[in-house]
């Protein structure tokens, strides 16, 4: 077996060190009745590198890259061309098989990237301080709103009906669990929502994304003064980051915490993971923040060096008293996040964000040309929807038979209702062909 | 002294070892990296983008965003700045990595080139399931391997990593209860010696918690498991093996104990590699567990996550499994349960479908493996902790008697006396190569060491670190303080002042002039 370095002669020798017969005899305390004697039935035994690249590649077969086609889906994940670069540096056996950052003296290399990482989630953000990372940003945005009722001991969440199903859904489940009441607005594909009528003296925060789930392009400065002024606190949820290179940034509008997914930057599609939540905060709330966060300090020779800190709100030292059961954070994911960043720079990532931009206002007036497609946006960033005279899900398989991916169904994140709602994404790797292709092929189907 | 015939020297001049200062502050292969923040140079960019088609903006009546103040860096440099960041790290493939608990093996590289494939990492989580056949097929074969190898009836990818892994276990007894419309249970039991994630999955759950004590030999006390079971207990959070390293003997008789309570019994699945393809944990009475597919089956730490935290249920909680699932329908076909709707489902964990990237990692190492692979990856992680457990213990202290499972446990009171604690202890291994094992945790003894060498450390690797450890050992007791105190001293960083870091946290890195300031002047 390639992987087991140890020969029998080693195997032997070292029984005889520790004393025993056989290796059966360190499972001694094992009860007897449950001791399996041989390899468990059921399942192959081992193989070469070439039988396994086989037979997971036949299973990689069966399913269309989104590359190999043209393809417009986002709704919460999306396809960015990614440099070449990242995933070299990421693949760097120093960075892929080391463990967290326990050790610093040997581990600086991972925590000057979650400094600068931090750093560079505060900055896109418009937030002051952001952690190392959460799970993804349907998570990140549950810990919010378990922080939000920390911060403010009040029990009752706000969810816009513009938030992410899958978000709104991880968000109403930690909450149910811990006793905290949420409340979800229906969701408005066309227009505005009161959520300050929800909002009452037990009220801990109010969830907005933006862009919304529908595309929309939303400003949340008025809503945040609203909420400061009840006490509650605003948290805007972000599932495309690429926008945050060209729309107001959540801090400039007044949020307190902004929950985010990182995965446009860096990040493969990978079939919805692993991910990369970004989370940050405004400066008065960062001890009661979840996750890990890395400090500068001094070593001693004085010289400058980075820590793992505030490691008191965590679990590994509060244990039931923690701010979050959490243990790891998204490090490889949010080190290609990084490095992705660090290669477009400002200048960079304000043009990609454009041509984002302008690439959905390309789709957006072809698809509008179709006969009985209706854009449903009067604001978007790099996704929209379209209302269609036909069941949007049906539609997207009609066109992936025709080798296109065409959009998410409203229906397929909702759970129903919402039918002739498609959510369409364009980024700067579709080209002008596929996007004359998605028109043509959505006339023939509709 | 010999010279070539161009007058280069060819032998060596000088034997002076004295470790130079040198003026850029670099130490030959380890050069001093300034933030990347520091590295920029407005204007520069390491990608080409093409130009920004001319078209009207539809994004409303947002305000168009200011500089944001990210560096500019060409590829080159960007290049050389992450390189140079990943010669500071430590990690399994430079040497060996013994933190106990955290299972540092060895990370094949066919799994990260089956992970890359097209057909997996490019692809939308939702695409219409008629083009992700493959994508759905994989997880339900990954599902299949850990319910054979656990004996168990049911299987959740979804959750991101061990911690959710405990939440989604936890969440599904809660939901049990209710179901059953039991809503007195109020508590979750957690040995002192568990992981601190096990106490605060079971808070964030709305449970409170109450701690049983170990016994003497390092495993739960079952009398006073026994006296707090009761029609309050909704279930016992255990780790088996057990954070000492040690199998909890008594597990068969601690599971019906807590069935006879009406209680389900959780186990934390972290050290499932010390056991798997010898045990399976249903044979043992466990209603549900996570799996780390980052610890057991290897995929990579990455510098603290991406994990994974499959959980596993018993028939008895089986039903109550949050959404999305994998099911295959008569034609073969398979299909995403997306909603959880009116059903058992108790709802979701996170975007998505789980860490797929993590699922095809895992699979191509069980595949690897096989069935017979594995159960040898469990004897020979159990033989290489006992053998530094025999190897160790004339000059350091077991905590317990063994034999260990996958990590051997020693205190510090082999360090009594000396002036020298465990963290000396650690920090001047550093200076030998090693990382250190993994220190004070767990909690139940004073000063702990937990080491743990993995299946994937050869005899000779052992061996070394013995020496070393044996070495240092001896130098402890003799006194020597100040050598351990000032250690690691051959590190990019010395010892870091951890309790500056917390006084007065500084986060992230600000411009030492505010760029709204310079645009102004």
């Amino acid at each position: 077996m390639r992987y087991l370095p140890l020969t029998e002669a080693d195997r032997r020798s070292m029984l005889e060190a520790i004393g025993v017969p056989s290796v059966d005899e360190l499972f001694r305390d094992v009860p007897e009745a449950a001791r399996l004697s041989g390899p468990i039935e059921g399942l192959s035994n081992h193989m070469g590198e070439l039988e396994v690249d086989r037979a997971l590649s036949a299973m990689a077969g069966k399913n269309l890259p989104a590359g190999s086609v043209p393809s417009f889906l986002g709704a919460g994940a999306y396809r960015h061309h990614i440099p070449a670069t990242v995933d070299h540096l990421v693949q760097r056996g120093e960075f892929l098989t080391a463990y967290t950052p326990y050790q610093p003296e040997v581990s600086q290399g991972t925590l000057q990237v979650l400094f600068e990482f931090q750093t560079q989630v505060s900055l896109l953000t418009g937030m002051d301080v952001a952690n190392a990372s959460m799970y993804d940003g349907a998570t990140a945005c549950a810990e919010a709103v378990m922080m939000a009722n920390r911060v403010t001991r009040r029990k009752k969440a706000v969810l816009s009906g513009g938030l992410h199903p899958h978000y709104r859904d991880t968000t109403t489940t930690d909450a149910r669990f811990i006793g905290f009441e949420t409340v979800v607005m229906p969701p408005a594909p066309t227009g505005g929502e009161d959520l300050l009528a929800e909002v009452d003296g037990d009220t801990s925060c109010v969830v907005v994304q933006n862009p919304d789930v529908f595309g929309h392009v939303r400003d949340y400065t008025e809503l945040g003064r609203a909420c400061q002024a009840k006490g509650a606190l605003l948290i805007v949820v972000v599932t495309e980051a690429v926008s945050l290179g060209l729309l107001t940034p959540p801090g400039e509008m007044g949020a307190d915490i902004v929950a985010a997914e990182g995965q446009s930057l860096g990040n493969a599609l990978n079939f919805g993971g692993p991910y990369v939540g970004l989370f940050a905060v405004k400066e008065k709330l960062v001890r009661q923040m979840p996750g890990r966060l890395c400090g500068q300090t001094v070593d001693a020779d004085g010289r400058r060096g980075f820590v793992l800190t505030l490691s008191t709100r965590e679990q590994h030292i509060r244990r039931e008293k923690a701010t979050s059961n959490i243990c790891t954070n998204s490090g490889l994911c949010a080190l290609a996040f990084s490095i992705h960043l660090s290669l477009l720079g400002e200048e960079g990532f304000a043009r990609l964000a454009e041509l984002n931009h302008a690439k959905a206002v390309q789709l957006a007036d072809k698809l509008a040309a179709v006969r009985g497609v209706e854009i449903v946006n009067g604001s978007f960033f790099n996704e929209f929807t379209v209302k269609l005279p036909k069941p949007a899900a049906d539609v997207v398989e009609a066109l992936a038979q025709r080798g296109i991916l065409g959009g998410v169904p409203a229906s397929r994140l909702f759970g129903g209702g919402l039918d002739d709602l498609l959510i369409v994404a364009a980024t700067e790797t579709n080209t002008e062909s596929d996007m004359d292709a998605f028109a043509t092929a959505l006339a023939e189907v509709l | 002294m010999s010279m070539n015939n161009q007058g280069r020297p060819t032998g060596i001049q000088n034997s002076d070892s004295a470790v130079p200062e040198t003026v850029t502050g670099n130490r030959g292969l380890q050069i001093e990296e300034p933030l990347i923040f520091e590295q920029d140079s407005a204007g520069r960019c390491g990608v080409d983008l093409p130009e920004v088609p001319a078209v009207g903006s539809r994004l409303g009546a947002v305000k168009p965003r200011g500089r944001i103040g990210l560096p500019g860096l060409a590829e080159p440099q960007v290049v050389r700045h992450y390189t140079r960041l990943s010669q500071k790290n430590y990690a399994i493939d430079s040497g060996l990595y013994p933190l106990g608990s955290c299972t540092m093996k060895h990370n094949p590289r066919l799994n990260e080139k089956m992970a890359r494939l097209p057909g997996f990492a490019d692809v939308h989580p939702l695409q219409p399931e008629s083009t992700v056949q493959g994508a759905l097929e994989l997880m339900a074969e990954l599902g299949r391997w850990l319910a054979t190898l656990t004996g168990m009836a049911a299987v959740t990818l979804a959750p991101a990593a061990g911690a959710h892994g405990e939440m989604c276990g936890i969440m599904a007894i809660r939901s049990a209860h209710d179901a059953k419309g039991d809503k007195g249970r109020t508590k979750i039991l957690v040995p002192e010696s568990a992981h601190g994630t096990n106490p605060a999955t079971a808070a964030a759950c709305g449970y409170a918690v109450e701690a049983i004590p170990a016994t003497e030999d390092g495993r739960v006390d079952l009398a006073a498991l026994k006296a707090k079971l009761g029609p309050d207990v909704a279930g016992l959070m255990l780790t088996n093996p057990n954070t000492c390293g040690l199998f909890e003997r008594d597990i068969i008789t601690i599971a019906e104990a807590v069935h006879a309570a009406g209680a389900y019994f959780y186990c934390d699945g972290a050290n499932f590699n010390a056991i798997v393809g010898r045990v399976r944990p249903a044979d043992l009475g466990i209603d549900v567990m996570h799996i780390n597919l980052h610890k057991t089956f290897s995929t990579p730490h990455g510098g603290g996550g991406p994990g994974s935290g499959p959980v596993v249920f018993a028939e008895s909680l089986a039903p109550f499994v949050p959404v999305p699932y994998v099911v295959q329908d008569k034609d073969g076909a398979f299909r995403l349960v997306e909603q959880a709707g009116d059903g058992p489902a108790f709802g979701r964990m996170k975007a998505f479908h789980g860490q797929m990237g993590m699922f095809v990692r895992a699979l191509a190492y069980m595949m690897s493996h096989g069935a017979d692979g594995l159960r040898q990856v469990a004897n020979d992680a159990v033989l290489n902790a006992n053998y530094l457990l025999a190897r160790l213990q004339d000059v350091m202290t077991p905590s317990f008697e063994g034999p260990c499972m996958h990590e051997c446990l020693f205190d510090d009171r082999f360090l009594k006396g000396t002036g020298v604690t465990t963290l000396d202890i650690a920090k001047a291994l550093i200076d030998e190569g090693f990382h250190p094992m993994t220190m004070y945790f767990p909690l139940v003894v004073h000063g702990a060491l937990l080491i743990e060498p993995t299946e994937t450390e050869s005899k000779a690797s052992l061996d070394q670190f013995v020496t070393a450890l044996r070495a240092l050992a001896e130098r402890a007791k003799s006194g020597d303080v100040a050598y351990f105190q000032g250690a690691p001293r051959l590190t990019p960083r010395r010892r870091l002042d951890e309790t500056a870091a917390a006084r007065k946290p500084v986060l992230r890195w600000t411009p030492a002039v505010e760029p709204e300031k310079v645009a102004a002047e």
